[in-house]
């Protein structure tokens, strides 16, 4: 009994202990990300690592998937004859939700778990133990670039998905599903808001800040040398894509 | 700032640390005066370098304070502690250069974070330094190209590039071959003569320790269980000392005594909650 008591206790306390040490380095980046000194230098290498170099996948990504909302929307509106809608619905969607999300999710993928595999192999090495040694904040060294320019290029990121998106939807209506262009066209922004933009980049930001802060903190508690980086970074993607539906479910009730 | 003039460079009063349950540091005290040598010795995994990364400031204890010049390191504010571990070098094992820069930045990273010095003067510490380690004119290699010995002395270079008042080896010469390991050594003795720093060195190494060392201390249970000379340490008839300078493992106390000594206190408490 006293067993069964031990152990159910042991997995509260590890799981209390895991949302402590969240919160804890949460509020460490929040610290670092409002207090200079920033490292401008740092951060653009950060740009171009999570940003450009996420392009090519997140473009493909996008295309296809405004392909096959406007098949998929086409198959569905047919019923109740409402084919002129497909413009309208393909765009809401991935300006609101699936531009957002699947950016969230592809640049979790790249650069989440790149992150987790480049501080969990410094922390193995004792490179992190010697940055501390070197009298440097580790947060501040290496978290704080990171997210921030997670925070700055995943919005960018969701620009560029939201309209190639859209291309990719229009193309196959055009010329699959033979729709008219001009009315297609009309269709896709004639009910689009700018709030639909916005709120999709509120979103993407957030998605931004989550992704590197749990790649960066996978990869900073790694344990137990090349096989714990190998954990990490299969932790990074996993809780990074967890993180960011679960915060894309209460933002969008927050936003809409 | 008088009286810290009078206090030892580095003293450690009473530190306890576990992991899990399990006790590696028990009721520790240890103390370093300015300029003094101490190599530690222990067997492997008995916590030697837990106990490195307490006086830097790299693990908390659970118990007990840690004093750098006579300013608890706890008990400062964060501001406060990297103040105190700009007076340290540390060199780790595999040297735990930043594998994202070359050798020269490296060495430069202490020096561009802390100092205002100009491009030029950091140019020329890092190029003094690397001298100094006796590996001149390699500040544009990686460290990816750097044999194991080279990497430490990179490491040591990229410690004192700050000219700290303490020096921290990580036990600088294990893993490389005789050779190497006496370059090592005689660079170790030469930041020594330069810098006069205190330091706290781990090794298995004796002939190192006994070279490097006023004083030679043995980590055993969780405590230092022998400090001495050198010299004493040789002729001593202690049955600890006899097992590690004869490296006969019968001799040698039961490699998991701390953690029975754990075992044995829960089984008292268990034992006191049944009556």
């Amino acid at each position: 009994m006293t067993a069964v008591l031990e152990l159910l206790g042991r997995g509260v306390l590890s799981v209390l202990e895991g949302v402590g040490r969240f919160f804890t380095l949460f509020g460490m980046t929040l610290r670092g990300l409002v207090s200079p000194p920033w490292a401008p230098a740092a951060t653009a290498r950060q740009v171009v690592r999570v940003g450009v170099d996420s392009v090519p996948v997140v473009l493909l990504t996008a295309f296809f998937t405004g392909g096959v909302l406007a098949l998929q929307t086409f198959k569905g509106f047919q019923r109740f004859h409402a084919e002129g809608y497909i413009g309208s619905v393909v765009a809401l969607s991935m300006l609101r939700e699936l531009g957002p999300v699947l950016t969230g999710l592809m640049v979790t993928g790249r650069a989440g778990s790149a992150m987790a595999a480049e501080l969990g192999s410094m922390r193995v090495t004792e490179q992190i133990d010697a940055l501390v040694s070197l009298a440097t904040d580790p947060v501040q060294y290496l978290f704080v670039p990171r997210v921030l320019a997670a925070i700055i290029v995943v919005p960018m990121l969701v620009v560029l998905a939201d309209a190639i998106g859209i291309v990719g939807g229009y193309l196959v209506a055009v010329s699959y599903l033979g729709a008219n262009p001009v009315v297609y066209i009309n269709n896709t922004f004639q009910f689009l808001d700018m709030d639909d933009l916005t709120s999709g980049l509120i979103k993407s930001a957030v998605f931004g800040f989550l992704l590197a802060l749990v790649g960066c903190q996978c990869g900073f508690d790694t344990e137990g040398g090349a096989e714990g980086v190998g954990r990490s970074t299969t932790t990074a993607v996993v809780m990074g894509s967890l993180s960011i539906l679960i915060a894309d479910f209460f933002l969008t009730k927050v936003l809409f | 700032m008088s009286s810290s003039a009078a206090a030892p460079a580095i003293r450690l009063k009473g530190i306890s640390k576990s992991f899990g349950g399990k006790r590696v540091l028990v009721d520790l005290d240890l103390e370093v005066k300015k300029g003094e040598s101490l190599a530690l010795l222990g067997q492997s995994g008995i916590g030697k370098s837990v106990l490195l990364k307490h006086v830097i400031g790299l693990l908390k204890p659970d118990a007990g304070t840690v004093e750098i010049g006579g300013v608890d390191l706890w008990a400062a504010s964060s501001r406060e502690r990297d103040a105190l571990r700009r007076k340290f070098g540390m060199s780790f094992q595999e040297g735990a250069l930043f594998d994202s820069m070359s050798v020269g930045e490296n060495i430069a990273f202490p020096l561009t974070r802390h100092t205002r010095k100009s491009k030029k003067e950091i140019a020329e510490r890092v190029a003094e330094c690397l001298e100094l380690v006796r590996l001149p004119g390699i500040e544009d290699k990686r460290p990816s190209e750097l044999s194991g010995g080279m990497k430490r002395r990179v490491g040591f270079a990229r410690a004192i590039a700050l000219q700290p008042e303490n020096l921290l080896f990580d036990e600088p010469t294990t893993g490389l071959d005789p050779i190497t390991t006496d370059v090592v050594v005689k660079v170790i003795e030469e930041m020594r003569t330069r810098l006069k720093p205190s330091a706290i060195t781990i090794t298995h190494d004796l002939k190192v320790a006994f070279t490097i060392a006023d004083r030679v201390g043995l980590l055993s249970e969780g405590r230092i269980c022998v400090d001495m000379t050198p010299k004493e340490f040789e002729q001593s008839k202690d049955p600890r000392v006899a097992a590690f300078v004869t490296g006969n493992s019968d001799l040698a106390p039961p490699e998991s005594e701390p953690e029975r000594r754990a075992e044995r206190g829960r089984a008292e408490r268990a034992g006191e909650a049944h009556v």
